[in-house]
């Protein structure tokens, strides 16, 4: 029933959600192992990200989080240019009624965490995997990409520290209102366990935000 | 009370529009805002002028005909009444005071402040409804029905279908009236014989008509004079996720 | 001289509404897509018709004013519908509900046709609850009722205080059900100014696109008028802006007649008049009638400090409160039919006992019954009306006592119909309010409700078809006949007259002098010399109008004030014949209260040996007096006696 070849509006919200949903799992992930980088050795930290970068199944895990990236920005996309496209004529006075802040600004949060995102693979992934721009080191015997000592001098620049939070707390923005919006948007939506879901919402943007935050600041302020 | 109110005039679907200020005196903070413009157009018409054309009928909140988008809010700096029940105790004298159309593509203005609203009609045309005939229907206490279900289809019930949830919304998404007929009918055993197909039905014809998706801002909850529930969206989303996943019917 | 033929079926009371449709004349389902019926109408009796003829198979054109169906005043009504279901056990019968209605119309009313109304009751409620109206339930699962004015029995079925809203929804969405199948369609924002006849049958209507201001022409096998009341020739009622008289005026002057014009329903709980620029008045629902008490002071001291702002209405003490429904009707105490609670308010007030600034009011307290069920039950019963009285009068109700007056809120009179609810225009049907009906002088309350889905989903669809059967042959008709020529000409030049007057006054500014008129003598109280004065006074005013009104704008496009334009002009004269209606009713009945008949106590006297019949009113002509005709009423299921509130026998 309905139009085949245009999904309906519903299903791009549910596609949305789960890739939404799915990123955010990506990024417990993603943030557990930036931690390693902290302990008074960059060896665990550079181990981990060796298993990251050549664990088979993690190279296929890779593939499904690019495709949830992409899926994720593209129907974000299509979604916004369609809500411009329902209202034409703008209003002379802009709406401000009681809301969440954060959901007015989901597409201003996605594009600046877009730039951040292409700037921060093009610093690290694209230059170890592709470039091999990454120095060495030895471990046990054992060759790898010295990815922790390149962490540390980057977060010795002030720029790219105060560049680095900005953008992770926008994330955290766009995390606090997606985390929750996202079960809305999959239909779950109950009187006793949404308050819940939205504690753990705003849980989960502060503490991602708060765990990518420390390494900057850690290594900035610390002895690295 | 002095006012200036600042007004969206637009003589025609095609006409280009513009603000137009108009100045108003003595006004009683007790009367309501659609009595004000009735003293502004009384005084156009006096004049000569053409008066300012908007909607409104009932005038008790009920009938949903009115709209009116004041200073950046459906039916006004008030919460859980529509523009006729808004009355000028919530402006200060001196006050200018912007009023707009709503303004979203399946609501085209037809004369100032005057939309056409039967992009609604058309969606209730689509399933908005139970498909049983005059008669041959069984006893009206033969389906028990959960006071707590009734209750809660007479809340979405509520609506009045008069657009503010589309104004108000930043995308001009339509869900919540759209939900709200979705969950009446779906929390009645009346309504769960065809619910997959009205689900889906309402909503391509909602997409079809060019309102926008739903982001959860909530904007709608805020302003809807019914204060119908975004609640009613989620029921809608989870109906047509499952309608999408079972239903037989290709 | 002509006569009227109410066409009531043979039988017992009980059998008549089967005997007719055992033996009415039918149209065969392949010849029913030959037929076109338009509705003038989609509040409850007409969207109800048109969806039910369109499921039958009939063509089917249905018109409203609105921007949506879904918005005709039905929607308005807040308090509930009866029926005859005896869910509560408490003793109603479709005997009962029958007879509370005629003894609430003040033996006025028809009995066949308010049998049936009672009996077909049952239907309405079985055929809301398969659409999906969310009626009120009990724990149990089961449908709740209320009492209402008027009864002894709870026989009421509500949907919170929105009942007419969730009815009208129900009767729009089976319309959006044939709209979507085809078998009907929508005309939004029409204006029907004008009836057609050919060979003295109703062939068609002209109406104007308040839109885009063309005018139109349609045509069909049989009209039906499902236009609403006409209330608003008072300016102030609890109408809805746009209701007006109209289309059924229109109907008039080509040869419908007129019901009892002068029966007007004032409603007396609505919020009270506060100003000159006041637009429209709300009707607080009946229900709160349910657990309010109403009451003034005692002393007129007391009032009068109320009326200055000095005292307030917690400062008087129990003991000098004066409960007066329930020192005059302790039968029926709060819950006396809505023409005695307005009346004795009336009367309290002009004695000087009135409250509020004006003096114009009187208290209805929730505070007994909130010591009584606590402030949670009060609030599911009514937070929606109490919300909405705070919002208007920015005062709390469940604090101070909430003031209320009566206010014109619906007219029993309207187009004369037989048993088949047809005009005396062949091919001419009236349903709901714009028919004159079933309610007599007086309805009660949540009966409106009931009479317009009656009409809609269970009367129309037999009648109309029954009137059909001979016109299977009659092709669709062509609106390029002379006779659409003339009505369409005719509907032009007075719009043109209206724009071309160019003179001072706006057309509220005559509306509100005509409403003003109109309350002061065809109100609450009438007597022969103010409706004589009346009379002339209306006369006077119309020739004004026709002078000095002032229409800005063109046909084309939206005109509101042309619209209201064309509206006050046969408000002008439906005025006018309400009067001589109750210039000659010389009694008592119902919500028609002539001052010089009344007992000392100052009760209604009606006199049932010359004036048990319904006036049907002929037009003969612009400026020439109407002709009246009389239905005789005959009563011979029930005993006609004095309407007693004030014990318990009923």
């Amino acid at each position: 029933m309905g139009n085949k070849v245009i999904q309906s509006s519903l299903t791009k919200k549910y596609v949305m959600a789960l890739a939404g949903l799915f990123l955010v799992t990506f990024l417990f992930v993603h943030m557990s192992i930036n931690l390693l980088v902290l302990l008074p050795s960059t060896d665990t930290f550079n181990i981990a990200a060796h298993f990251m970068g050549t664990n088979p199944l993690i190279k296929i895990f890779e593939v499904v989080l690019f495709g949830g990236f992409i899926i994720h920005i593209i129907y974000g996309l299509v979604l916004q240019i369609q809500n411009w496209m329902a209202r034409p004529n703008r209003y002379k006075v802009e709406g401000w009624s009681h809301t969440s802040p954060f959901s007015k600004f989901m597409i201003h949060t996605a594009i600046i965490v877009f730039v951040f995102l292409v700037i921060h693979l093009g610093d690290f992934y694209i230059k170890a995997k592709f470039l091999g721009q990454v120095d060495d080191v030895m471990i046990d015997g054992h060759h790898y990409h010295d990815l922790g000592a390149m962490v540390l001098a980057k977060f010795q620049m002030p720029l790219y520290v105060f560049g680095y939070i900005l953008a992770i707390i926008i994330l955290a923005f766009h995390l606090h209102h997606g985390f929750q919006s996202g079960f809305q948007s999959l239909g779950i939506n109950h009187p006793k366990y949404t308050p819940f879901i939205k504690t753990v919402s705003t849980l989960v943007s502060i503490v991602l935000a708060v765990g990518f935050i420390s390494i900057p600041l850690t290594i900035y302020f610390g002895n690295y | 009370m002095n006012l200036t109110l600042k007004i969206w005039r637009q003589a025609g679907p095609n006409e280009q529009g513009k603000f137009v200020n108009y100045p108003v005196s003595d006004i009683s903070p007790d009367s309501s805002f659609l009595e004000m413009l009735d003293i502004l157009n009384e005084q156009l018409v006096e004049k000569g002028e053409e008066p300012v054309a908007f909607d409104h009928d009932c005038r008790e909140g009920i009938c949903g005909t009115c709209s009116l988008y004041i200073n950046g809010r459906p039916h006004g700096p008030d919460t859980a009444i529509t523009t006729c029940q808004l009355h000028m105790r919530k402006f200060k004298d001196g006050d200018t005071i912007t009023i707009e159309p709503w303004r979203a593509k399946p609501f085209p203005v037809i004369r100032d402040l005057i939309v056409d609203r039967s992009s609604f009609d058309e969606i209730m045309q689509a399933g908005g409804f139970i498909s049983v005939d005059t008669g041959g229907v069984p006893d009206a206490n033969a389906i028990p029905i959960s006071k707590v279900d009734a209750d809660l289809a007479m809340d979405a019930a509520a609506c009045i279908g008069c657009g503010a949830c589309v104004a108000a919304c930043k995308n001009a998404s339509a869900m919540l009236f759209v939900s709200a007929k979705v969950s009446q009918f779906a929390l009645l055993p009346q309504g769960k014989i065809e619910a997959k197909r009205r689900v889906q039905k309402m909503v391509a014809k909602m997409d079809e008509l060019g309102f926008g998706n739903c982001t959860n801002t909530y904007a709608c909850e805020a302003e809807c004079p019914k204060e119908i529930q975004v609640t009613n969206i989620a029921r809608m989303n989870r109906e047509f996720l499952v309608a999408k996943l079972t239903d037989r019917v290709k | 001289m002509a006569t009227l033929d109410s066409k009531i079926p043979d039988g017992t009371i009980a059998e008549k509404w089967n005997n007719f449709k055992a033996h009415q004349n039918l149209v065969n389902p392949a010849n029913k897509r030959k037929l076109e019926i338009l509705v003038v109408g989609s509040g409850l009796a007409g969207a109800a018709a048109a969806a039910s003829l369109g499921e039958l198979g009939f063509k089917v054109k249905c018109f409203c004013i609105q921007d949506s169906p879904r918005r005709a005043h039905s929607i308005a009504a807040q308090g509930g519908i009866n029926a005859a279901k005896n869910y509560p056990n408490d003793g109603d019968t479709i005997y009962r509900l029958f007879y509370d209605t005629v003894k609430g119309g003040d033996y006025r009313a028809r009995e066949a046709n308010v049998y049936r109304l009672a009996e077909v009751s049952n239907n309405i409620i079985d055929q809301c609850v398969a659409q999906g109206v969310p009626f009120a339930r009990e724990y149990g699962g089961l449908l709740d009722n209320r009492s209402f004015g008027g009864a002894l029995v709870s026989r009421t079925f509500y949907a919170r205080g929105q009942t007419g809203q969730q009815l009208l929804l129900g009767a729009y969405s089976a319309l959006n059900k044939e709209i979507s199948k085809g078998s009907v369609k929508m005309y939004t924002r029409r204006e029907m100014l004008d009836l057609v006849l050919v060979d003295g049958r109703a062939r068609g209507i002209i109406t104007r696109n308040t839109m885009t201001g063309e005018i139109e022409r349609h045509a069909g096998h049989a009209v039906i008028l499902a236009t609403g009341g006409y209330g608003n020739v008072f300016f102030l009622s609890t109408n809805a802006m746009n209701s007006n008289g109209s289309a059924a005026w229109q109907c008039y002057k080509k040869g419908a007649y007129f019901g009892n014009p002068c029966f007007v329903q004032i409603h007396p709980t609505c919020i009270p008049v506060h100003g000159d620029y006041q637009s429209k008045l709300t009707l607080m629902s009946e229900s709160l009638r349910n657990d309010g008490r109403i009451w003034v002071p005692k002393n007129k001291e007391d009032a009068q400090k109320i009326q200055k702002g000095e005292l307030k209405p917690t400062d008087i003490k129990e003991e000098d409160r004066d409960y007066y429904l329930e020192r005059r009707y302790p039968a029926f105490g709060n819950l006396t039919p809505r023409d005695v609670a307005s009346r004795a308010a009336k009367e309290r007030c002009d004695a000087g006992y009135g409250v509020g600034s004006t003096g114009l009011a009187v208290y209805l307290d929730f505070a007994d019954a909130i010591k009584r069920l606590g402030k949670d039950v009060i609030e599911a019963r009514y937070g929606n009306l109490f919300q909405m009285y705070e919002k208007i009068v920015d005062d709390n109700p469940y604090e101070t006592p909430m003031m209320i007056y009566p206010a014109i809120h619906y007219t029993m009179g309207g187009i004369w119909v037989d048993y088949e609810l047809q005009t005396t225009i062949p091919g001419l049907f009236a349903g709901g309010e714009a028919n004159f009906s079933d309610h007599g002088a007086n309805r009660l309350g949540a009966s409106a409700l009931m009479q317009g889905l009656a009409d809609g989903y269970f009367v129309l669809p037999y009648t109309v078809q029954h009137y059909l059967a001979d016109q299977i042959n009659v092709p669709f008709f062509k609106t390029d006949t002379p006779e659409f020529d003339k009505a369409e000409k005719d509907v032009r030049e007075k719009l043109e007259k209206l724009l071309s007057i160019k003179g001072s006054k706006t057309v509220d500014s005559i509306h509100k002098k005509l409403g003003l008129i109109m309350w002061d003598h065809v109100g609450m109280a009438r007597n022969k010399e103010g409706l004589e004065k009346a009379i002339t006074e209306i006369r006077e005013l119309r020739k004004e109008f026709w002078k000095e009104v002032k229409v800005p704008g063109s046909l084309k496009g939206v005109n509101v004030e042309l619209e209201k334009a064309t509206r006050v002009a046969d408000f002008l004269e439906l005025g006018e014949l309400m009067a001589i209606d109750a210039l000659d009713r010389e009694e008592s009945c119902g919500g028609h209260f002539r001052e010089e008949y009344q007992t000392e106590e100052g009760e209604a006297m009606r006199n049932d040996e010359k004036f048990m019949y319904v006036s049907a009113w002929k037009f003969k002509g612009e400026d020439l007096d109407p002709e009246l005709l009389k239905e005789s009423l005959n009563y011979e299921n029930i005993e006609v006696k004095t309407r007693n509130y004030k014990e318990a026998k009923s």
